[in-house]
């Protein structure tokens, strides 16, 4: 069943009850297969967003900012997810008092305000203010320049731990030529230091060694470049110095992507053979094309099988094989796989003698994996000065993931 | 302990209950009580009736339970207005209270109590924390103004609170300078061309600043309020650029977005031919790539904005195609406006790759994609003439799969494929008939019935194929029928001597026992044309058709511009005018294309109006202009007399239009001899009206201290056309078909090397807007309305044809002539 757990009327421009509408509509185009984000009725606009369960809609009647409002509803989620671990049915009904209390510090009048969760949490707890106590003061931080981080942070031991993440996007077609392949990489600070420290971070940048006239040979271009609030924009624009007073615990500092053409690191080959009303052979090689010291973990190779097949049989050179019946899919783990070699998979299906002839979605192959201590771009990061007034000594601690981000392997099949 | 609690009571005289623990004696009581109105309330359940109880919890020290009491306030106010005045005393006091949080939670919640009765007592404490010192409490304040402005705006005017807004602009603190934009932004929303904002080069200047340093909410406020500046020249224009290409890089894809529509828009404004001019447009490309990374609901904003941009400027993302490849996992809305932008960006240099993907979409499973994907393919054959065989035998291996809606979608591409290519693919035509009796989709039927028709000499039993469809005639959908009406005209046409029959036969169904008009009207014409004229007939029936165009669902070049100005927002999304969202949608709104007005607006050259000599020295030069809305009368006064002049004053006689100065002549200083002075008078047409002639005569005095002179001059009548001139294209139809032929007007406008796009900015620069534009037969036809300030509307229809080299043959060959429908009509 469904019902609306919590609203918040902010301008009194859109009756509440025409929330009502909204469920059998997003069902409606749902199975007319049109189904979309924004949803009209009337004069009245539904944008939405799914998170497990629940749905969080906004509703307007003007032609609002809509790359503003989802950017929002995200936002709703993240502050909440943080507030109460799960966002989820019961965390709001468990904790309706605050959630309204967040709904008003959140927007006012359609205008979103105060949203980073760290200084909300300064204000805004789940016990009850109490207004004798000090904090329940605004603090200062949520108007000032610098509204991520507060005043007055303290650790015994001040150190920053940098995650260089890079998910690798690959599309191939069936006949084995890549279709599109490029690189999102992430930046992720983990920064425990005291006071308000100012922080500068130098990645081997080809815009910066060109400016800089420094060897180009050993430097990455990045297609485009996303910073977290934090970073001063102009002056990376002006002379690309990523610069900034970093938030307090765990956050994104930046995002990049690299158009290059990346070589698929675990490179994937298949024959699905399908022999109607009898059986279906499956061989998949995978090869690691990646330096020999180097090991992907956890990689995941998931090969979809027709709906109506049985009786599998499997046969693997390393890792093993399992059928997931609710997925229409075989997965193939390997725990740890070198560089250069190459694995072999093969699978045997049963095919019942009266098949259904519903035509069945061709769904590509799927890798999963990690390779710890390296980076496909080459990006590195070549230092890390922390300035703070008191004048502490603070260690940066670097780490480089490569990981598959939306790796598919179209099938011939 | 947990909230959940809460919700679970459900007895009979819960009300009474609550009634009873709202007025226990101890706090913790009634804090709890409080908190289970707030949840009943939360589910749905009236608890109006406890309003004093809640009310008389007000005044507290527990800030959890003022927030709940206030909550309260804010959903049963407007039922119980006499009773939220119990509330303002309350709100008074909160607003005076030393902690900040109370003063902001105070006045925040003020503002959403909508009971007109009340809001005067709220304009002190507002006033008060407008001015507070806690940063906090005034950018709170900022948005009460927007909210009180929604309840009572002259209330709000007359208070002085849109001076004290403005004032924030120059606050300094960047969160309430961005409140404050963000207020007055949506006021302005309510007051067209009021210039409420005040933007100049100062303000615009404080913005710029503010923009590095507040959130990035306020970001997104200050960007898309800029994006409604004008720029005075293209140096500005490139400066503000260089300010706001910083964002970006900005992690909020909102905040790119309304970069993005900054620069889109300001790129208008600079010299295509400069290197800054380049280098901005590689900026542009590569952030709108990323948000394609970001979450599905942000892509799908991301690319139908980037459908419009596509539309504006295709060099943008040409090298990007790559990226709107369709994934697997892609939703389905994502994938449709991949597809779309896909075709628009295909091109001889990436065909076979955007070929070799729609074959692979046009064999998954989900039937609109598909059905799209193959669409795809006739357009791509269309649009890229070098790819026309390819995507042909594509289509054909497509066919040769038997799926049902795949082949009825592919057939009806071919025959746009036919039309464009005419006698280049017959050969195929054997393979297509073979699948004539699986078509049962009305399109496919007369796409079929088409190919046949027009190839019905090629083909050697079309006699039988069009027979076949005949049996069902009454059951066919009115295009199948008319297709099938003509189509068996044009075969007897080309073998007259073995269909007579079959013409018969179609003839009197169609006449005789069809009550559809249109299929009747076409009946008789061919009747009629065959048996008294074959020769015409054949001419008529067998022309040469117009061709299709290459590029189809573009969107008109005028709303295409608009949108671009609304990048991010909802008719972006939508590809709707921006005020088919006003409410009652036939309000006033702001066109965004006059502030590209008033950028390009030409000042013509003053005019001497008075000479010295006729005026005991006194020499008045002038001209009039309309700007944001109204109209001025700019003026040079030169003093060529040899003593001073004072006591100026300037009066109208009555006029066709009602036009007389809202404000004495600004000139307030002695006008010195050989001194000269410029102004600007503003005007209004709220004056006596009396008709002239010619009716744009307008006769003028003018005193100083030496005498009263008398001159008169002619205001050109575009300064009379309003902004809000653009008919609803309904309204356009039905008005056109009603006004009166003798009402009518036609002239020719020569010489004019202008493309139909050009002309229609053009006139728009002038309040004269487009309506809708279409081809025919090589034609543009532009359709074009506009309002005068009396209100008599002007519709327009404006004919742009290939012009005659003979007939203006001097320079160009391109030239054009224009031919002017106008009509006047007066409501």
């Amino acid at each position: 069943s469904v019902f609306v757990l919590i609203c918040r009327n902010y301008k009194g421009d859109v009756d509440m009850a025409e929330i009502d509408h909204f469920l059998p509509l997003l069902l409606q185009q749902e199975e007319e297969g049109l189904l979309s984000p924004a949803i009209t009725r009337g004069n009245v606009h539904f944008l939405w967003i799914k998170h497990s369960n629940l749905y969080l809609v906004a509703t307007t009647n003007k032609n609002s900012n809509a790359a503003l409002v989802y950017a929002f509803l995200y936002k709703l989620v993240e502050v909440f997810t943080e507030y109460f671990k799960e966002l989820e049915e019961e965390s709001i009904q468990d904790n309706f008092v605050v959630v309204y209390e967040l709904l008003d510090e959140l927007m006012d009048f359609g205008f979103p305000q105060t949203t980073d969760s760290k200084i909300l949490q300064e204000y805004i707890t789940q016990e009850g203010n109490k207004l004798e106590v000090a904090k329940s003061k605004v603090p200062t931080t949520v108007t000032n320049a610098v509204s991520w981080r507060s005043e007055g942070i303290k650790y015994k031991k001040n150190e920053v731990f940098i995650d260089v993440i890079e998910s690798i996007n690959v599309l191939v077609n069936a006949n084995g030529s890549v279709m599109s392949s490029d690189i999102v990489g992430s930046i992720k600070l983990k920064t425990m230091l005291s006071g308000m420290p100012e922080l500068r971070l130098g990645l081997n940048d080809r815009v910066l060694f060109t400016l800089t006239g420094r060897d180009k040979g050993k430097s990455v271009a990045m297609e485009d470049v996303k910073f977290h609030q934090c970073v001063r924009l102009s002056r990376f624009e002006n002379d690309r110095t990523i610069s900034f007073i970093p938030p307090d615990g765990e956050s994104e500092l930046m995002s990049y992507r690299i158009n290059t053409h990346v070589k698929p690191l675990i490179w994937i080959e298949s024959v699905i053979e399908r022999f109607s009303h009898s059986r279906v052979e499956i061989m998949v090689k995978a090869k690691g094309q990646f330096k020999k010291q180097s090991v992907a973990n956890n990689v995941e190779i998931k090969v979809p099988v027709p709906s109506d097949a049985d009786s599998p049989k499997f046969k693997t050179s390393t890792g093993h094989a399992k059928y997931v019946p609710e997925k229409n899919l075989v997965v193939w783990t390997i725990k740890s796989f070198p560089g250069g070699k190459e694995f072999l998979m093969r699978a045997h299906f049963g095919l019942p003698s009266v098949e259904n002839d519903e035509k069945e979605a061709k769904p590509p192959i799927t890798v999963k994996f990690e390779i710890p201590y390296f980076t496909v771009s080459g990006i590195q990061v070549r230092y890390m000065k922390i300035i703070e007034k008191s004048g502490y000594q603070a260690l940066p601690w670097v780490r480089y993931i490569t990981q598959s981000g939306d790796y598919q392997l179209r099938t011939n099949s | 302990m947990t909230d959940s609690k809460y919700f679970t009571t459900n007895k009979k005289g819960e009300i009474f209950e609550l009634k009873a623990e709202l007025n226990n004696e101890k706090k913790e009581k009634r804090k709890e009580a409080v908190k289970k109105v707030i949840a009943a309330m939360t589910v749905g359940k009236d608890v109006s009736s406890l309003f004093p109880d809640v009310v008389n919890c007000m005044q507290t020290d527990n800030l959890e339970l003022k927030k709940l009491v206030y909550l309260y306030l804010m959903n049963y106010a407007k039922s119980q207005p006499d009773m939220a005045i119990m509330a303002v005393n309350s709100f008074v006091k909160d607003c005076e209270d030393p902690n900040p949080l109370i003063r902001a939670l105070a006045v925040r919640t003020m503002g959403c109590i909508r009971v007109d009765k009340i809001t005067e007592y709220l304009c002190e404490p507002l006033r008060k924390c407008l001015k507070d010192e806690d940063p906090y409490v005034r950018k709170t304040a900022a948005v009460c103004v927007a909210k009180l402005h929604d309840i009572n705006a002259q209330m709000v005017e007359d208070q002085g609170f849109l001076d004290s807004l403005r004032d924030l602009i120059a606050d300094s603190n960047p969160m309430v300078v961005a409140n404050a934009v963000a207020a007055l932004s949506e006021i302005s929303e309510s007051h067209p061309n009021s210039n409420l904002l005040d933007l100049n080069p100062q303000n615009i200047n404080k913005l710029l600043t503010a923009l590095n340093e507040c959130t990035e909410w306020g970001q997104i406020f200050i960007l898309d309020c800029l994006s409604n500046y004008n720029p005075k020249d293209e140096r500005e224009a490139q400066s503000i650029c260089e300010r706001v290409t910083p964002r970006l890089s900005h992690a909020n894809s909102a905040v790119v977005l309304s970069a993005v529509k900054v620069l889109m828009k300001f790129l208008e404004l600079l010299p295509k031919d400069s290197d800054y001019y380049g280098t901005l447009l590689k900026k542009l490309s590569p952030p709108l790539v990323t948000l394609l990374s970001g979450e599905p609901e942000v892509q799908y904003v991301a690319l139908r904005n980037i459908n419009l941009i596509v539309q504006k400027r295709p060099e943008i993302l040409k090298q990007e195609i790559k990226v709107f490849f369709v994934k697997y996992n892609d939703p389905i809305y994502v994938k449709l406006e991949k597809l779309d932008i896909m075709i628009r960006l295909a091109s001889q240099a990436n065909i076979a790759q955007v070929l070799a993907e729609l074959k692979e979409y046009a064999t998954e499973v989900d039937v609109d994609f598909v059905r799209k994907a193959v669409r795809a393919i006739g357009r791509c054959a269309i649009k890229v003439e070098q790819s026309a065989e390819r995507c042909v035998s594509t289509l054909l291996d497509l066919i040769q799969t038997k799926v049902n809606y795949v082949v009825q979608e592919a057939i009806v591409v071919i025959r746009d494929i036919f039309r464009k290519y005419p006698n280049k693919y017959e050969s195929i035509i054997a393979t297509l008939c073979e699948n004539l009796d699986s078509l049962d989709e009305p399109d496919a039927r007369a796409a079929m019935i088409w190919i046949v028709g027009e190839y019905a000499e090629r083909i050697d039993n079309a006699d039988e194929l069009l027979e076949s469809f005949l049996e069902g005639f009454h059951d066919e959908s009115t295009q199948v029928q008319l297709t099938l009406l003509t189509a068996i005209v044009k075969l007897f046409l080309k073998k007259p001597s073995e269909t007579q029959e079959l013409v018969q036969q179609v003839l009197s169904l169609a006449t005789q026992d069809s009550d559809n008009p249109d299929l009747r009207d076409r009946g008789y014409i061919y009747w009629r044309l065959l048996s008294t004229d074959p020769v015409t007939a054949k001419e008529v029936v067998l022309s040469e058709k117009p061709l299709i165009s290459e590029e189809t669902d573009l969107i008109e070049p005028t709303l295409l511009d608009e949108l671009i100005c609304h990048i991010g927002s909802l008719a972006s999304v939508y590809h709707k005018p921006p005020n088919a969202f006003v409410e009652g949608s036939h309000g006033i709104h702001q066109h965004s294309a006059d502030q590209f007005a008033i950028m390009k607006q030409y000042f013509s050259v003053l005019q001497v109006w008075l000479p010295a000599t006729k005026a005991k020295g006194l020499e008045i030069a002038g001209t009039f202009s309309r700007r944001q809305g109204h109209m001025y009368m700019d003026m040079t006064f030169i003093n060529k007399a040899l003593q001073h002049m004072t006591d100026f004053a300037i009066q109208f006689n009555k006029n066709s239009f009602g036009v007389i100065p809202t404000t004495p002549l600004p000139i307030h200083t002695p006008l010195m001899p050989n001194q000269s002075i410029d102004i600007s008078l503003p005007l209004s047409t709220i004056g006596p009206v009396m008709k002239m002639d010619p009716l744009n005569n307008l006769q003028v005095a003018v005193k100083n201290i030496i005498d009263v002179f008398y001159f008169s001059c002619l205001i050109p009548l575009n300064i009379f056309f309003v902004e809000d001139g653009k008919m609803e294209r309904q309204v356009f139809l039905v008005t056109w078909k009603d006004i009166p032929n003798e009402n009518e007007l036609q002239y020719q406008i020569k010489e004019c090397h202008l493309n139909a796009d050009t002309v229609s900015g053009k006139l728009q620069n002038n309040n004269i807007f487009t309506i809708a534009k279409r081809n025919v037969e090589g034609q543009d036809m532009l359709y074009q309305s506009l309002k005068l300030t009396n209100g008599i509307w002007i519709l327009a229809e404006l004919r742009i044809q290939p012009g005659n080299p003979n007939y203006t043959g001097k320079k160009k060959t391109n030239a054009t002539a224009f031919s002017y429908k106008l009509m006047v009509h007066i409501f």
